[in-house]
Parts: structure tokens; C-alpha cells; sequence
């Protein structure tokens, strides 16, 4: 039954794109989306603002200006001070930074962790797969946001741990779908041909199995992204987060409400920052899976 | 059906032990003990009077047997005293705060039920027209926004520039309008989106073809036909809704000053108060546990189809 199956089957799996012009294909559906593209631009001018800050801001974010507290946007201030005199737009301007930092570098220690051990657990099976699939399921049914702020408590604020507490819960969904994957391209005519022409584990697993389910990983990857930053500025936000005086948007929040009835814009351009921010990358993210997994919607 | 519930039931003994002893570990891995304070201000304390404390706390024991006399007293709701706020104990401060954050909680999410469902109703049924695109971009906006930034721009909106309710506070219904608001967008936007995505593909069945073929009018088709079908996938839905609530209300809840369960957590958060933070951490995910649990239940007994 499965022979015919597969005599079936085979000239559908020829007729499929290969995987460049499939990549192709997602770029060309991804420009005409034009909220992605909206998206993709902002996300591209935040990093260029993350990375040439120095450059970019008009004064260092730790000088003050203790003559001039909390005044309001004027000509010198474009976006006013801060409770020490600081310059608001400077410090939102090296703000991206902590935040671009976070949503990549974060992504990073997700994928090295959560990739494997879904691959492993899905391709080796058995008593493993049940003991990696446990501990997973224990770890989702823990609330995701209350654990990263005991992590930080624990480690102390400061960029490095924030990549390390959100590295530490964020692999799980990740894991999750590289399971599900693996599982499903594992028992594939082309995997047991690989097998039969003799490719061992390692092989079969980073040569033929990954690269087929890099899509839905990918996907969660650019979900992945907002959703640290997300998770930075809400720790910055209640204090367990970025160290200051580095500054970060959420922090700026954080402390700015204290303050809402008499100085507003502390936290309201913040706000609006991280506002922004979080559309683009939703909006991009959107128009990553559509156009690479239509199927995915 | 029955085997079913009882596995789920049983199953929320390891999960709740996990997530103690996770807890319980993560708590005594943190550098800074509670007997040396350093907050400013504080005194520092001999090494006799420690010493005394750490005895007095159960602190000098070997861990195994801290987490086993917690067990043991959790069990029986006593979760000892606060170490900030020294003459209550940590039920009588969760006995004040949960009910607070458990009613802004329920409002948020009967307010997230209810506006999520009209709005993907409604984005359904004039889909790619104004009232869609409203509704998109309405709950992309909740989706993707933090609720704390949320918070700010409902503040300035609603108590700066049009003054209509107080930027904080619980003493009044009018000042739990706008937290409730700020915590129940990121639900409503998840569950509009849900519930038009399903509402599209319910809309175009056969079935609903044919209550229109028998002459049946456009709102009895929406309410007696579509939406029944179309509500089963956001049932689903209510369980990472209770986790979005909860944890979303320690920021709300620290911005509007609601004196809830949410704003005590952060408190005790920066002043190590480990039976207040255990307590926090427990009554959170044994409530999400035991809501995931009868969601599951739920989509059983909504969804004959459904089999376990």
C-alpha cells in the first residue's frame, strides 16, 4: 500500500519549487504586502538608529543638566528632559539599541537551545522524546512572563541576563514545532533514501531533515522578535531589567508614569517608541509567514 | 470522556509540585538573602541577630527540608509570614489582593469576550469593508501594544485631554474603567482575530448556504448558525486569555495603583519576600492550571465532535 503511495506521490514532490526559487517566491508575495514592507522599512531605520546611536544622538545619554529638569520639547530638547536633566531624544535614540539587541540576540540563544532539543526529541523518539516531551509541557504550562521575572531576580538586571532568562523560557514553542516537524519529515521517502544510501544520524538530521523545516522555525523566529522586546521593556518597566543608566524604552516608561500628571512626555515618547516598534514587527512577522507558509494563516 | 478529566485532574499534581520546586530553587539560587537587607536605609544586621532570624524562619535548615515543611504548610493554605510586611501573614495579604485582581481580572475579560466577538463578528461579515478594517487594525493595535503602553495612552486620552476618569486608584466603579480597558485589549484583540478567521470560513459552509436557501434572514443565519460553530475555536482560546490577564495585570495594576494581587508581586519582588513571592507564584499557576484544565473540559461538552 505505502509503494503505491509513493509512486503516487513522488512526481508531486518533483513538480515543488526548489528551495531557492521557493525562498524567491516568499520574497516577491513579502514586497507585496505593503504593511510588511511599511514594517520592514521602520524595523531597517531602527537598526541604523541602533547601531550608529552614537552618532546619531545630539548629547551622551548619562549627561545632565541638573539646571533643567523635566522641561517639556523645546528648540535644544527636541523631546524634552528627563527627572535628571537628561536629553530624552538621546536616550531614546540608544534605547533602540538595547532593544534591537535584545530581539536579535535573544533570538540566537532561543534557537540553540530550542532547536535541538525539538530535533532530538522528535527524531530519536522513544524514551527520549517522552522525557523531553514531559519536561516541555511542564515548562509551557508555567506562566511564561512570571518565570523570566523570577530568572531576573535571581540573576540581577543587566542586558546579559535578560538574553539568558529569555533564552531559558523561550525555546519551548520553538521546540514544540521543530518536534512536530521533524516528526513529519522523518518518516519521508527522501529521509529513508538518504538512510539507505547509508547518511548516519548526523547527516540525515542537519542535511535532510532541518534545512525541510526551517519554515515554520523561521516564522517563529520573526514572532520571536517582538515578543522579547515585548518581554525587556515590560521587565525594564517594573525595575528588574536593563541596569541604569543605560537607557531602555520601557524603563523610561516605567519611570516617566510616576510622573504622567505633571510631565507627560517622559513617558509618552517612550510609549509611542515602543508602540511603533512592536506594529512593525507584528506587521512584518504577518507577512514573513503568509508569504512563506500560506498554510500557516 | 471521564477517563479524560481524571488524567488532566491528576496531571495538575506534577505540574504544581514543578513549578513549587522551581520556584522554591530559583528563590534560594538569588544572590541577597532576606536577613541582609540592602536596601538604603536599612540597618545591617549583627550575626547573632541573623543567626536568631534564620533559625526563627526555618532559613537554617537544609533545603530538601525548607521545601518539604512549605509543602507540607502550603497545603494547608499557611504560607507564613511576609517578610516586608512583618505582622501578616502571606494569606492574609493574598485573601485581600487576590479578590481585587480576580474581579479587574473577570471584567477584563468579559469586556475582552464580548468586544472581541462583535468586533471579529462584524469584520466578518463586512469583510475588506470599513468596518473589517476597523476592526484589523483595532486589534492588531491591542495584539501587538504592550498593555502597559496601552495604560499611558489611555490615560492621556481619557483623563488628560478628555477628563472622564481618574488616572488611579480603586475606590470607586469609575476607576476601574480604565485599567480594565488597558488589560482587556491584548485578549480582545486575540480573540477578534479568532473569531473572524473562523467567522469567514463558517460564513461559506454549506450548511449556512442553506439556511439562507430556506429564506432565513440575515441575523437569525449570523446567530443561530454561524456563530455557534464559528465560537468553538475561541473557546480554545480562554486559556492563554486567563495567562495574558494575569500576568498583564502587574503592570496595570502598578500603573493605575490598583491594590491588587499583580501590584504586590512587583513589591515583593525587589524586597525578597520569598513566601509572599512563593505564594504569588503558586495561587498564579495552580489558577491558570486549574482554568486551562476546565477550558479543556469545556471544548469537550461545546464541541460534541469531540472525542477523548
Amino acid at each position: 500500500m505505502s509503494r503505491v503511495a509513493i509512486a503516487v506521490a513522488a512526481p508531486v514532490e518533483e513538480a515543488r519549487p526548489r528551495s531557492s526559487s521557493l525562498l524567491r517566491d516568499g520574497v516577491r508575495r513579502l514586497r507585496r504586502n505593503k504593511l510588511a514592507v511599511a514594517g520592514g522599512v521602520v524595523i531597517a531605520v531602527l537598526c541604523v538608529v541602533a547601531i550608529f546611536a552614537d552618532f546619531l544622538a545630539p548629547l551622551p545619554y548619562t549627561k545632565s543638566n541638573f539646571g533643567r529638569l523635566n522641561e517639556a520639547p523645546s528648540r535644544e530638547y527636541p523631546l524634552g528632559t528627563d527627572q535628571l536633566g537628561r536629553d530624552l531624544l538621546s536616550r531614546m535614540i540608544y534605547g533602540a539599541r538595547v532593544s534591537m539587541l535584545v530581539g536579535l540576540g535573544a533570538q540566537v540563544i532561543v534557537v540553540l537551545i530550542g532547536v535541538p532539543i525539538g530535533a532530538l526529541s522528535g527524531f530519536i523518539g522513544g524514551r527520549t522524546d517522552m522525557f523531553l516531551t514531559r519536561f516541555i509541557d511542564v515548562m509551557y504550562a508555567f506562566p511564561r512572563l512570571l518565570f523570566v521575572i523570577l530568572l531576573m531576580s535571581m540573576l540581577g538586571a543587566g542586558l546579559m541576563n535578560i538574553f539568558i532568562a529569555i533564552g531559558l523560557t523561550g525555546w519551548v514553542g520553538i521546540a514544540r514545532q521543530t518536534r512536530a516537524q521533524v516528526l513529519a519529515i522523518k518518516e519521508k521517502e527522501f529521509v529513508d533514501g538518504a538512510r539507505a544510501l547509508g547518511a548516519g544520524f548526523r547527516r540525515l538530521l542537519m542535511r535532510h531533515i532541518l534545512p525541510n523545516a526551517l519554515t515554520p522555525i523561521v516564522v517563529a523566529v520573526t514572532f520571536g522578535i517582538p515578543e522579547a522586546i515585548f518581554t525587556e521593556a515590560a521587565l525594564s518597566f517594573i525595575g528588574v531589567g536593563i541596569n541604569p543608566p543605560t537607557p531602555s524604552w520601557g524603563q523610561m516608561v516605567g519611570e516617566g508614569q510616576q510622573y504622567i500628571r505633571s510631565y507627560w512626555h517622559l513617558c509618552v515618547f517612550p510609549s509611542i517608541a515602543i508602540a511603533i516598534t512592536m506594529l512593525s514587527f507584528t506587521f512584518f512577522g504577518d507577512g514573513v509567514r503568509d508569504a512563506l507558509d500560506p498554510k500557516l494563516k | 470522556m471521564f477517563q479524560f478529566a481524571l488524567a488532566r485532574v491528576l496531571w495538575l499534581v506534577p505540574t504544581l509540585l514543578a513549578m513549587a520546586l522551581v520556584t522554591f530553587l530559583v528563590m534560594h539560587a538569588t544572590p541577597g538573602s532576606p536577613l541582609d537587607p540592602v536596601a538604603e536605609g536599612a540597618n545591617p544586621l549583627s550575626p547573632e541577630a541573623q543567626k536568631n532570624l534564620a533559625a526563627h524562619y526555618g532559613l537554617d535548615r537544609p533545603l530538601y527540608e525548607q521545601f518539604w515543611i512549605f509543602l507540607t504548610k502550603a497545603v494547608h493554605g499557611d504560607f507564613g509570614n511576609s517578610f516586608v510586611y512583618k505582622t501578616r501573614t502571606v494569606s492574609e495579604i493574598i485573601a485581600q489582593t487576590f479578590p481585587i485582581s480576580l474581579l479587574l481580572g473577570s471584567m477584563a475579560l468579559a469586556l475582552a469576550i464580548v468586544g472581541g466577538l462583535t468586533l471579529g463578528i462584524l469584520a466578518a461579515i463586512y469583510q475588506n469593508r470599513t468596518w473589517d478594517y476597523v476592526s484589523v487594525s483595532l486589534a492588531t493595535f491591542g495584539v501587538a501594544v504592550p498593555n502597559f503602553v496601552l495604560a499611558v495612552f489611555l490615560i492621556i486620552l481619557f483623563s488628560f485631554i478628555v477628563p472622564l476618569f481618574p488616572t488611579g486608584g480603586w475606590e470607586s466603579p469609575r476607576t476601574w474603567v480604565l485599567p480594565t480597558i488597558a488589560l482587556a485589549l491584548a485578549p480582545m484583540g486575540i480573540i477578534a482575530r479568532f473569531t473572524r478567521a473562523s467567522m469567514l470560513e463558517v460564513i461559506r459552509a454549506d450548511y449556512t448556504l442553506t439556511a439562507r436557501a430556506k429564506g432565513l434572514g440575515e441575523l437569525p443565519v449570523i446567530f443561530k448558525h454561524a456563530l455557534k460553530n464559528a465560537f468553538i475555536p475561541v473557546v480554545t482560546l480562554l486559556g492563554p486569555m486567563f495567562a495574558a490577564v494575569g500576568t498583564g495585570s502587574f503592570f496595570v495594576e502598578s500603573i493605575f495603583r490598583v491594590p491588587g494581587m499583580g501590584r504586590f508581586f512587583v513589591i515583593s519582588m525587589t524586597g525578597r519576600d520569598y513566601p509572599m513571592i512563593m505564594a504569588v507564584v503558586l495561587t498564579y499557576g495552580a489558577f491558570l492550571a486549574i482554568m486551562n484544565l476546565v477550558v479543556d473540559l469545556l471544548y469537550g461538552v461545546l464541541d460534541p465532535r469531540i472525542r477523548y
